[in-house]
């Protein structure tokens, strides 16, 4: 346990997959983002379901920052994040390991030279 | 078991996947299965009932503290407890976002809570019947909680691992008002501490039961174990618990109300007596203090604030132009 409650044999397995859009009760998922303090990045943090963007907000805010987690937040829905395909990974990524040349620490500085 | 069956051969079926084995992989070096990776049916269906679960714990849990917001004792304390009882609401907020990234809607997992085809933890089907019980809740439910979340921040699922950190980070605040508020009751006066004695009476017992059966009971765990989905064992967890509650209680100057608990020196653990399973079987087929009672009030709730949910996409679509 504790949050898996002991399976019964008469516990009904319910067929999960989900049919149609993801929205509840017809309302968008949106990503949310936090800027930590001023001078960093936003990040994301999650994700909540909102039927606008005010109301994002609104929610981000209680869910998100009760303890001072940021100073600005950002809320995108989802569905307007185009993503990489996992499955493409290797395709996209393993090459730069292939130009190690990239990297400063692939160069030989001589021991007498300074400020390289 | 017809569920035993039917995994058995999704798992056949599946081991040809080519994704099977950079699944293994992953869970062989430690690393995170996220949501686009390829992983077993059996291992999506796990996870998705016990985020679900989960979830449906944080949200109906808030009912029992709920019940002691009006009548706190001081303002400072309906402060501290509303805060708790909202951070809750957020736990499951985040415990839905992550089962939903396994495709699963929230509708759906509200709708098999309200019918009853998903369960929460019995640990919320008892009453809060005093004050004391708010520290109890606290101090103990918290208490097994944290043991068991800590345990999940090293879960295999991503997004179910990174929730747990975020709630982890938020229970130890839990934790300590309940034992302050025991703490207070016990320094005060005698009635307040047996109001403090007959909590723990009734607590004690179903914090324990919180960890579910004996390892040897325990028919789904070395699946979820091989997965990395839980990676500690219901016994262990429960005596990691004892070991470190035991002495708060002694440090209180409460009685935990088991006879056989004593401090064991070669096992280096206290030995405790047994559970009454048929009591924690009863609650979990329905039929403790508060089951039903629960989910009446979960859905009451629930179509009570329908026409809130149907305003705010009234003016969304209104303001927007969206189709709400
Ligand atoms: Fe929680
Ligand atoms: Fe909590």
């Amino acid at each position: 346990m504790t949050y898996s409650v002991p399976r019964l044999p008469e516990e009904p397995d319910p067929d999960l997959r989900s049919k149609g859009s993801r929205r509840v009760s017809g309302w968008l998922l949106w990503e949310v983002f936090i800027r930590p303090r001023r001078g960093l990045h936003h990040v994301h943090a999650g994700s909540l379901h909102a039927p606008d963007g005010e109301i994002a907000l609104q929610s981000a805010r209680d869910v998100y920052t009760r303890r001072g987690e940021g100073v600005s937040l950002w809320v995108v829905p989802s569905s307007e994040i185009t993503s990489s395909d996992a499955a493409d990974a290797a395709s996209l990524f393993d090459p730069t390991s292939e130009k190690p040349f990239r990297d400063a620490t692939f160069y030989q500085v001589p021991d007498e030279v300074e400020w390289l | 078991m017809a569920n035993e069956r039917s995994f058995v051969t999704i798992s056949v079926v599946s081991a040809q996947h080519p994704g099977r084995a950079r699944f293994e992989a992953l869970l062989a070096a430690e690393e995170k299965v996220e949501p686009a990776d390829w992983m077993p049916e059996g291992y999506r269906k796990t996870l998705i009932r016990q985020i679900a679960q989960h979830a449906h714990s944080e949200v109906i849990g808030m009912q029992p503290e709920g019940n002691w917001i009006s009548r706190a004792p001081t303002l400072k304390r309906k402060a501290i407890l509303m805060a708790k009882v909202q951070d809750e609401a957020g736990h499951g907020l985040y415990l839905y976002s992550a089962a939903e990234t396994l495709g699963i809607t929230r509708d759906e997992m509200v709708r098999l809570l309200h019918e009853g085809k998903q369960k929460y933890s019995s640990i919320f089907n008892y009453p809060t019947l005093s004050w004391a019980d708010i520290g109890c809740i606290g101090w103990l439910v918290d208490g097994a909680a944290i043991t068991n979340q800590v345990m999940l921040t090293r879960c295999s699922f991503g997004p179910y691992a990174r929730g747990m950190v975020r709630i982890c980070k938020e229970e130890s605040f839990h934790q300590r008002q309940g034992f302050q508020i025991m703490e207070t009751l016990c320094r005060g006066s005698a009635e307040q501490r047996e109001m403090a004695q007959d909590g723990l009476g009734r607590w004690w017992w179903p914090s324990l039961m919180m960890f579910g059966p004996h390892d040897s009971d325990s028919t789904h765990s070395d699946q979820s174990m091989a997965w990395k989905i839980k990676r500690v064992s219901n016994d262990d967890l429960r005596q990691q618990f004892v070991d470190m509650t035991v002495p708060q209680a002694d440090y209180l100057g409460l009685t935990v109300p088991d006879p056989e608990l004593r401090w064991n020196p070669e096992r280096g653990h206290y030995d405790f007596g047994e559970i009454d399973w048929d009591e924690f079987w009863a609650v979990v087929r329905g039929n403790g203090p508060m089951n039903r009672e629960r989910i009446a009030h979960k859905r009451a709730a629930w179509y009570d604030g329908a026409w809130v949910r149907k305003a705010a996409s009234a003016y969304a679509a209104r303001h927007t132009g969206q189709v709400g």
